[in-house]
């Protein structure tokens, strides 16, 4: 039986305060977050003319199967997703595995060429990357409207996060594990990949979620580098809701904000410890 | 006291490192640095590069030279009144933000600590937004906010949320903080959990009370969180696009076309190296905001 660790005090402690509190969060819990949803909840079950004035009243007849089928349909989810796919993936893979590997290097030898570098590196967190010529350059390396070439401008402007969160992450590691492997013999790249990169699974847990919201996501940089050409879920959305809007067809705007948002609340809801720890754990290093 | 160890356990450490530069050349090489680093330099570095470069040119869509024309973009721009429009409100909004999500973030924490069942449960539900795709969000609350939307039925009220040319922008704003206040919070709340017992058992043995301890003693060690915190949500916001675009589309009469709304609204018609211009702009701005703000905020963090 774990000893019962006294609460820790502070504002939440207050006697009065804990009876409230469990009250205010619900509240507030409904309030912000239950009235949204519920909104897209029953709007994408509603039929065409209930639809048309999105309110949050029950709809009399149930058509969110329905919805849902035409915009599986008409949206085209499924290429969709796997065009979404086809960009998240190796994009993730790729900024991850490089990322740390820059990292580990930028940590460990704390040269002054490093810190320049280091911080050329992460000035890419809040420099916002150059949309418009990025399209020039894609077009010059034969790469525009490709995945290769979305692959590349996500892993270019997410590059300087991963550096970020994973060089810091490496410097509170002690070098006594990789002074053991080197010892033995082993190479830099067997040393990173046995000793170095398994280590680093908490931060590159973080560095995962994160990047993967934001590209996931993402419709204002896929606009520009595979709009037209290539179709992800934000862009689709993006499509389907200009269309509807002009139509007032919230019940398929919100019945494609369900599809959408499905696949990440899913991921979230089986991995959520590991993400809020990771998190939590990651930002404040 | 805690603070001062670690501080010069760093300093131990870096100067070990730095006293081994044969063994760093073996066992940490420079070439694991390059293909970060050619990524970076092709697809991050280089088309800013460019920026620089076209945004003094006359680069269209509609014919295929392009000659340099110095700067009449920026005067053309300047003239009509865009640039400095965007620019405020860009700047506005971006501040807007920082402020919403980093109360909002800061509240939730802190109504939210105590680790009990209701309270985890709460914690998954303000992270809901964050997962949910930005221009859904748009779309939700342009939804909720029309004049016959949820909202004004439910406050049986008749009101424009989105057509005010004055407040529209700090709805949007107050959008955009609800969208990742999660986050926030889950980052304050880590904060939080990093402040040792010790030093508030102190606070409370020396008589200060409840509210007095959390201002004078917890507040000031949250300085990593809120530097992290303020400057993502500032700067983050000053790239936004898919929440403005999705409510308001820029308006009502641009009160809300933040730089990106422009550099997207403008691509779109082929005038390249007008998107360019501003797309520099929105560079030169956050640059000149980001080092003063971070600069800021970490100085505050020594001084603890």
């Amino acid at each position: 039986m774990t000893p019962v660790v006294p609460d820790r005090r502070g504002v939440s402690d207050a006697p009065v305060w804990r009876r409230l509190q469990p009250v205010v969060t619900f509240v507030l819990v409904v309030l912000s977050i239950g009235i949204p949803l519920w909104l897209v909840l029953v709007t994408a079950a509603k039929s065409r003319g209930e639809a048309l004035t999105p309110d949050l009243s029950l709809p009399t007849e149930w058509h969110l199967l329905e919805n849902l089928g035409q915009v599986w349909g008409d949206g085209e989810v499924l290429r969709a997703s796997l065009g979404s796919l086809l960009v998240v993936v190796p994009s993730v893979i790729g900024v991850l595995l490089f990322g740390s590997m820059a990292a580990w290097i930028l940590a460990r030898r704390a040269t002054r060429l490093n810190a320049v570098l280091y911080a050329l590196a992460i000035s890419g967190i809040v420099l916002p990357p150059a949309v418009v010529t990025v399209v020039l350059l894609l077009r010059q390396l034969g790469l525009a409207g490709s995945a290769v070439g979305m692959i590349g401008v996500y892993m270019g402007i997410y590059m300087s996060t991963v550096i970020f969160f994973v060089t810091g992450f490496v410097r509170t590691i002690p070098t006594s594990l990789e002074e053991a492997a080197q010892l033995d013999g082993a190479s830099p790249m067997r040393v990173f990949w046995l000793v170095v990169l398994p280590l680093l699974r908490p931060v590159l847990a973080t560095a995962t979620i994160l990047v993967c919201l934001y590209v996931w996501n993402d419709v204002f940089y896929a606009f520009f580098v595979i709009g037209g050409r290539l179709d992800t879920l934000p862009l689709n959305l993006f499509r389907v809701a200009s269309a509807g809007l002009y139509l007032n067809n919230w019940h398929l705007i919100f019945a494609y904000v369900i599809l959408m948002s499905l696949p990440l609340v899913v991921v979230f809801a089986v991995a959520q410890r590991k993400i809020i720890s990771g998190i939590t754990s990651g930002a404040v290093k | 006291m805690l603070i001062t160890t670690s501080r010069r356990a760093a300093s131990r450490t870096t100067t070990a490192t730095r006293g081994r530069p044969v063994v760093g050349r073996r066992t940490h090489p420079m070439w694991f640095m390059a293909p970060a680093f050619a990524i970076l330099l092709v697809f991050f570095f280089l088309p800013t590069l460019f920026n620089f470069v076209y945004a003094f040119t006359d680069w269209s869509g509609f014919k295929s030279a392009i000659r340099p024309v110095g700067l009449d973009n920026f005067t053309d721009l300047a003239s009509n009144g865009t640039l400095f429009r965007s620019l405020r409100v860009t700047v506005v909004y971006a501040v807007l933000v920082a402020i919403f999500q980093n109360a909002f973030g800061f509240g939730l924490a802190v109504l939210l600590e105590r680790d009990t069942w209701l309270n985890r449960v709460a914690r998954v539900f303000f992270l809901i937004p964050v997962l949910m795709s930005a221009l859904a969000v748009g779309y939700i609350f342009q939804a909720l906010l029309k004049p016959a939307g949820g909202l004004n039925r439910l406050l049986g009220i008749d009101h424009a949320w989105l057509g005010d040319t004055t407040w529209t922008i700090v709805v949007v704003a107050l959008i955009h903080a609800w969208k990742w206040m999660g986050l926030s919070m889950l980052i304050y709340l880590a904060g939080l959990k990093t402040v040792p017992d010790d030093i508030v058992e102190a606070a409370h043995i020396d008589g200060a009370s409840r509210w007095r301890t959390f201002w004078a003693v917890r507040f000031p060690l949250l300085a990593p969180a809120i530097t992290f915190n303020v400057a993502t949500a500032l700067l983050g916001s000053m790239n936004g696009f898919d929440i403005a675009q999705a409510t308001t589309g820029g308006g009502p009469a641009r009160t809300t076309e933040i730089l990106n709304i422009f550099i997207y609204r403008t691509f779109g018609q082929g005038l390249f190296a007008q998107a360019t211009t501003m797309s520099l702009v929105l560079f030169l701005l956050v640059a000149l905001m980001a080092f003063p703000v971070i600069y800021v905020l970490r100085k505050r963090e020594e001084i603890l």
